[in-house]
């Protein structure tokens, strides 16, 4: 109770600063935005507590949401305005795959921050199979390969491998198959008949709610699973699974989650759609400002009941720049959660391009597209023109430094090299396909999926 | 006339005479001490007044220390078996840890009325500004979280509004079956059907319609949560009022129905001087029944659809899975316990206000 005193009276503090900044003409200023339990909503908390949003004239309300599922519909109906959101849920909307409707983000609201985790009796089995650093702790990152042999145990006694991931097309998806590719396993296959993402699987992947991550393995339902921060954390704590990778070891500030808002919305509301995303990078902006200082701060208010819920200590690891894999064994990942830095709210297409090859990976684009189809709908998805305009009022205001914004970007990152992704294969936004000839495991050029097995 | 002169009267029969009178009162005050679950405090008031202190302290033992002795023992197993169930959120925790956050809550309840304060500033300072900027200073509703009290006052605010419906429907519906075979044969496999069904099922249902059928552009009524809610309860707790009414209006004395002929009175003067008081008892029992029903469903029904209420709260506490949860969960299930205990009591205080006998 002290600690959170104290805080607020330093929120308080900031608050002044933007009262000369102009007001947009808002078309609707009451708003309720969704949010899943986890660490990376923290932009929304912020943007709330440190009453970024009341700067702009915002009356926000953020609600926990149940699961991925029910946030999209809820932003599709219309029940919320806007939501945190996996960054291939948009993607998705938009194609098609999954519930139809037009979503688009204006704000990417972070880098990295998720971990692939299994039971204590996995890891035991996974151990001889990983060489050890001079001190005798497991040597990093562990690849999927020293899993391969305890998958084949599972497969000689014919019980199924099962690992969990929190939605069909979220970023703990991607990762986790990149991760079991990556180290010769199947993560399997979706096709427009089936879409369980199981057929021709080493290992089955299923859907499990972020929060119930920890309570399902217990359970012995699933062996292990990817999701995001605290619920890797929160296993180590009750003692129950250990991590093995973060998405920093495998991909290094790989894009994370994304804040959507249907198509409609934004058209409809252009000012308050350009005061929301002003209010985001004031956030994102504080979260990492001075060498993530504020930190300690984020954490106290992501602890709270309304919002992460998590202990202090469990949600402070991996906020404050290190991991706890095995029970003592913690490591520094400074960039473990980026929310500002390297340009990290911008909504670069080829991020948008990056999920769009890994639904065209694993079948969830049934059919071969071309380079320019991947660009178009990463441009009418990812827009990024709406986030320059708030940057720019920023700036005009002085609470925003010119220099963090890439003004003249034209929406692609530079090249991945080899050396940032574990398996060493580069990754260029603008030759989609190129890339997915050069992934050993995966459909390529005009494979399809057809009832059990990959052809063409 | 007798010719007792009022000096002869002892002493002591005019205490006796007194004594009558107290214990007449406490009688009728036993009544009202009922009704509120006090009833140990009658005899602990005759014994005070002198009435055979022997048969009063059987009572005040049955009554008070043989139910504070279970409370206790439940206690002491409670504290001794909980640290002993190991789960991956700690142990089980025991009376004290719930009765700290227990605390907890209300210092946190206290501490969003702080934010409320910091919010009020807030918007008073935004609104300088649009004023400035040649704009209407506006007002909206607060943004924060609710605090816990707010929560249970969510869940009865829900509770009684689905009750109420429940009860509109219901009562008529009831009466009409008491009064007519036919209408009983008519409505009679309806009932049987709904009556067993969970709120579980009727939720998705209750949900899609509601959104379908309920357009809000932010300012309706009521919020759809709330909506959903109710009608969930109302739709679970219909059957209790409905039975009991049906079978209360049909038993009435076949006397005073005879009597009803033979003043040629009007249906509506029927219903309302003669079925009515004669089946209130029946409907009572019902509606006690009926908010019983409600409370348990309202919690499952927030739980489920993750609507504003107590049952969110359990539902929020177990998914965020921090050290206190387990105990912030159990005091959500006494509040909840004790919330629906005194519904109980209200249902049935307002019972006895309007029945006459002791038939309940």
């Amino acid at each position: 109770m002290i600690k959170r005193a104290f805080f607020a009276g330093l929120a308080t503090a900031f608050i002044s600063t933007a009262s000369h900044a102009e007001l947009l003409d808002l078309e609707k200023d009451e708003l309720t935005f969704g949010f899943i339990k986890l660490t990376d909503m923290a932009p929304l908390a912020v943007a709330y507590e440190n009453g970024y949003f009341l700067d702009e004239g915002l009356f926000v309300t953020l609600e926990a949401q149940a699961n991925w599922k029910v946030l999209l519909d809820g932003v599709i109906d219309g029940t919320l305005d806007g939501a945190h959101m996996l960054a291939g849920q948009p993607l998705a909307a938009t194609i098609g795959f999954g519930t139809e409707a037009h979503i688009i983000t204006p704000f990417s609201m972070d880098l990295n921050g998720n971990g692939i985790t299994v039971s204590n009796d996995i890891w035991e089995q996974m151990k001889p199979h990983i060489p050890l650093m001079e001190d005798g702790r497991p040597q990093h990152p562990i690849s999927a390969s020293a899993l391969k042999p305890v998958v084949e145990d599972f497969q000689a006694r014919g019980e199924p491998f099962n690992m969990g991931m929190v939605f069909p097309v979220s970023t703990h998806n991607y990762e986790l198959r990149y991760w079991l590719a990556a180290g010769g396993l199947e993560p399997g296959y979706y096709s427009p008949e089936n879409i369980s993402g199981q057929i021709g699987a080493d290992v089955f992947l299923s859907v499990t709610p972020p929060p119930q991550m920890p309570a399902t393995l217990e359970a012995g339902t699933i062996h292990g699973y990817c999701v995001g921060e605290p619920w890797n954390q929160q296993a180590v704590f009750k003692g129950i699974g250990v991590p093995v990778i973060t998405d920093y070891q495998l991909w290094k500030n790989n894009p994370e989650k994304v804040f959507g808002i249907t198509k409609e919305f934004a058209e409809e509301n252009p000012n308050t759609t350009k005061a929301v995303v002003k209010a985001l990078i004031r956030a994102a902006i504080w979260l990492d400002e001075n060498d993530n200082a504020n930190r300690p701060e984020a954490v106290e208010i992501l602890s709270r009941p309304e919002y992460v819920g998590a202990d202090y200590d469990v949600i402070a690891n991996s906020m404050t720049g290190f991991f706890e894999f095995e029970k003592g064994d913690k490591r520094d990942i400074p960039d473990f959660n980026v929310f500002f830095r390297y340009n990290a709210t911008y909504p670069f297409y080829s991020d948008a391009i990056w999920y769009l090859t890994q639904m065209r990976r694993w079948g969830q684009i049934a059919e071969a597209k071309s380079d320019a189809w991947y660009k178009d709908v990463a441009t009418s998805v990812y827009r990024p023109d709406i986030y320059l305009e708030a940057a720019r009022l920023l700036v005009d205001d002085g609470l925003a430094d010119e220099a963090d914004f890439p003004w003249d970007s034209d929406g692609f990152k530079a090249p991945t090299p080899a050396e940032d992704i574990i398996d060493g294969i580069p990754y260029d936004g603008r030759a989609p396909n190129a890339y997915l000839e050069s992934l050993p495991i995966g459909l390529k050029a005009n494979q399809t999926v057809v009832g059990n097995e990959v052809q063409g | 006339m007798t010719a007792i002169d009022p000096d002869s009267l002892s002493p002591d029969a005019d205490k006796e005479v007194r004594r009558e009178r107290l214990f007449t009162r406490i009688n009728a005050a036993d009544k009202w001490f009922q009704v509120l679950g006090l009833s140990w405090v009658s005899p602990v008031l005759r014994a005070a007044a002198g009435d055979n202190p022997k048969a009063q302290m059987h009572e005040i033992w049955r009554l008070l220390g043989v139910p504070l002795l279970a409370i206790a023992a439940f206690l002491m197993l409670w504290a001794t078996l909980a640290p002993q169930v190991q789960t991956s959120l700690g142990a089980i925790p025991g009376p004290a840890d719930v009765w700290e956050q227990a605390v907890n809550l209300h210092e946190d309840a206290l501490d969003k009325a702080a934010s409320k304060a910091e919010f009020d500033a807030k918007v008073a300072q935004l609104n300088e500004r649009r004023v400035e900027a040649g704009k209407e200073p506006v007002e909206r509703a607060y943004t924060g979280a609710p605090s816990y009290y707010a929560q249970i006052w969510t869940s009865i605010k829900t509770v009684f509004f689905g009750f109420m419906i429940a009860t509109i429907v219901a009562v008529p519906l009831g009466i009409l079956a008491g009064l007519s075979p036919y209408a009983n044969a008519a409505l009679n496999p309806l009932i049987q059907i709904f009556k067993p069904v969970s709120p579980l099922a009727w939720l998705p249902i209750v949900t899609m319609v509601v959104s379908a059928t309920y357009a809000t552009d932010g300012d309706g009524w009521f919020a759809k949560s709330f909506l959903n809610s109710a009608i969930t309860v109302t739709l679970c707790s219909l059957w209790p009022t409905l039975i009991n009414t049906a079978l209360g209006v049909s038993s009435i004395d076949k006397d005073l129905v005879n009597v009803s002929k033979v003043l040629k009175m009007s249906t509506w003067t029927k219903i309302t001087k003669l079925v009515l008081p004669s089946s209130l008892p029946l409907i009572f029992t019902g509606l006690r029944l009926s908010l019983g029903v409600g409370w348990m469903v309202l919690i499952a029904a927030e739980m489920l659809a993750q609507n504003p209420g107590l049952g969110k709260v359990v539902w929020d506490e177990f998914q965020n899975g921090s050290s206190q949860s387990l105990a912030k969960i159990m005091v959500a299930v006494f509040t909840i316990g004790i919330i629906g205990f005194l519904l109980d009591r209200l249902m049935y205080a307002i019972q006895s206000l309007f029945t006459f006998t002791n038939n309940r």
